[in-house]
């Protein structure tokens, strides 16, 4: 059994990256990375820690054309023999995972929560986090695309081989014009803390509370809808069914009253912490820790205990 | 501008989920059914302005059985020209795609586009599935699209930031939140959607390359822990020792 990992390593190598070696790992017996772009050689030999034994990248491509890097990771796939094909589940993977579905015949599992049961299945989320369901590939190569923040990176120790590879990218027809990439913010799918409000904030000017607490914390910053429709917070940082679904480790919701369609996107989190001055919010049944109070007041103090936490333990 | 949308129901945000047959089959029981989200407020709606603009015609396309054509009178009420059912049961991502994507190879279209995912399998698997099948490229997320003579002008969402891109036509794009805005169905247009065509199309047979063999219900939280809303040092005490997540 032969597994390929595809990660991003435009930026370093991020958690989400060791996460999906990990999950490689523990799928099958031999784990090959297939990566392009620049990332050094030396940092990408480190994934031999985490269980993959070959990294190949393809420098002629940056990642930025879904239809180029396909046809990449298929010759990778093709050249090991690859049986499963492992993704993190974020905007790369939702275009190139079902390219590669169709491409290479192969059913693909997205969205996956967890490592294949004994019966070959893998649980994914459904209903917008609202249930889990089990999924079953007919083909014989199988594509999985893990949530990120599902299981823990491993390292073991050890070191990868790394070789160039020339997956005949081909030409592209998309020309990228324009990045705009906000500065030291951590990306909200993979983030494991994260602090978000809503509505009961009042207004954006109030937002400063919220990213104190976000940057005490190492956190990053969410919203509920309303919030972003009337432009007090951008458009990405809007969890919900139809926002962003996260699963971090700590959800922290200031002012939201915790609508169905809100919950859907968050319920996944590990643990959940609700502030609000009505005791009646519906978030609370969806809370693990509440607290009946006005944002304006608890969320200073919160960032205080924080820091005085922090302090502490350094 | 000859473009297609592909239309998919998913149950009303606010229903009920719940399963029957030991847990194989989702339950439709009182369920209400409307128009995926991402497939009507922003893919319908951009398609619709972008005709107004530059004329053209819009196509829905949707894979599913009778009882899904009150969907298809919704989307023509909001705008759409004519639309298309394909008359099967979407098993899986594969077969709904290959479905539209045979559809779309026979009538040649300049523009393909889906929603961002539904609401109900979230699995952002058709519109990419749709351009390999078509061997077009696909700009996935896209919240801005714009269409200049023979090329689009997108805004797409990547990792921790937002990209610019040109891509020349034919292309399939998949539509995220920031595209266009909800469009409310007039009288008028409810009126004329009764007349507009809705042709019914065999399927072409495809196998299913997933099957979704059971569903589980996440366990329902423990009761929630109180804390005093003066004492933030014991929220982070328990955060750090009993949750340790901190
Ligand atoms: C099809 C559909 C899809 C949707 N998708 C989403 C989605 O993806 N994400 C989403 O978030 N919503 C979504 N919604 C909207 C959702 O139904 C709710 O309207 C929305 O989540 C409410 O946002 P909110 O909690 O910020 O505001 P509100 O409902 O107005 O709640 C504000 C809360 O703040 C509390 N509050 C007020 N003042 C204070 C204070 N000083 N301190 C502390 N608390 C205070 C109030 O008690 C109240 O509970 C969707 C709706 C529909 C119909
Ligand atoms: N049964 C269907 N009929 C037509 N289009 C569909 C169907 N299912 C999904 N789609 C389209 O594909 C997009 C992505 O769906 P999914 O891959 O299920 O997340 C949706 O937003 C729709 O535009």
């Amino acid at each position: 059994m032969s597994t390929l990992v595809y990660i991003n390593s435009s930026n370093g190598l991020h958690k989400s990256a060791l996460e999906v070696v990990t999950y490689g790992k523990k799928t099958g017996d031999s784990v090959t990375v297939i990566t392009t772009g620049n990332a050094d050689a030396a940092l990408l030999a480190t994934l031999g820690a985490y269980g993959a034994t070959k990294v190949l990248v393809d420098r002629s491509v940056s990642g930025q054309d879904a239809q180029q890097l396909t046809r990449v990771i298929a010759s990778a796939a093709e050249s090991i023999g690859a049986t499963t094909i492992v993704f993190s589940h974020d905007l790369i993977a939702k275009a190139v995972a079902p390219r590669l579905s169709v491409r290479l015949k192969a059913g693909l599992i997205s969205g996956a929560i967890a490592l294949p049961s004994a019966d070959g299945t893998v649980n994914v989320n459904v209903f917008s986090g609202k249930a889990f369901g089990a999924v079953k590939v007919n083909s014989t190569v199988k594509i999985i695309s893990l949530l990120p923040n599902s299981i823990q990176p491993e390292a073991a120790g050890g070191s990868a081989d790394v070789a160039e590879f020339n997956g005949n990218a081909g030409s592209t027809s998309v020309k990228v014009l324009n990045t705009k990439k906000p500065e030291g913010e951590i990306p909200l799918p993979e983030a494991e803390l994260v602090v978000s409000a809503g509505r009961g904030l009042k207004g954006p000017e109030n937002w400063g509370m919220v990213e104190e607490l976000a940057t005490a914390l190492g956190a990053a910053t969410a919203c509920s809808r309303p919030v972003a429709d009337i432009g007090w917070r951008p458009h990405h940082e809007h969890v919900g069914q139809t926002g962003v679904a996260i699963r971090p480790n700590l959800y922290i919701a200031a002012g939201i009253s915790g609508a169905i369609q809100h919950l859907a996107g968050v319920n996944g989190s590990k643990v959940i912490v609700v502030i609000n001055t009505d005791s009646e919010a519906p978030f609370f049944k969806a809370a693990d820790y509440g607290i009946i109070g006005d944002a304006f007041e608890v969320l200073p103090r919160l960032t205080e205990a924080v820091k005085k936490f922090k302090a502490a333990s350094h | 501008m000859k473009i297609l949308v592909s239309i998919s129901k998913s149950p009303d945000t606010t229903s009920k989920i719940a399963f029957t047959d030991n847990n194989t089959k989702f339950d439709e029981n009182g369920v209400q059914y409307i128009v995926n989200p991402y497939d009507e407020w922003y893919a319908l709606v951009r398609a619709l302005e972008i005709k107004e603009t530059i004329g053209g015609n819009v196509t829905i396309i949707t894979v599913g059985n009778a009882a899904d054509e009150a969907i298809i009178r919704k989307a023509l009420a909001i705008g759409a020209d004519d639309a298309v059912r394909v008359d099967a049961d979407p098993t899986d991502a594969y077969y709904t795609a290959m479905q539209i994507a045979d559809y779309a190879k026979a009538n040649g279209f300049d523009l393909v586009l889906t929603g961002k995912e539904t609401i109900n399998y979230n699995g952002s698997q058709v519109g990419g599935m749709i351009a390999e099948s078509l061997d077009l490229p696909f700009i996935s997320q896209a919240t801005k699209l714009d269409v200049n003579g023979s090329t689009l002008t997108l805004e797409r969402e990547i990792v921790g930031g937002l990209e610019v891109v040109e891509v020349a036509l034919p292309a399939v794009v998949s539509c995220a939140k920031g595209m266009a805005e909800q469009r409310i169905p007039n009288m008028r247009g409810i009126m004329a959607a009764r007349t507009k065509p809705l042709q019914i199309v065999a399927p072409i047979a495809v196998d299913s390359m997933t099957t979704y063999v059971s569903y589980t219900m996440p366990n329902a939280k423990s009761a929630c822990k109180m804390i005093d809303p003066t004492n933030m040092d014991e929220l982070v005490e328990l955060l750090h020792n009993e949750a340790k997540v901190i």
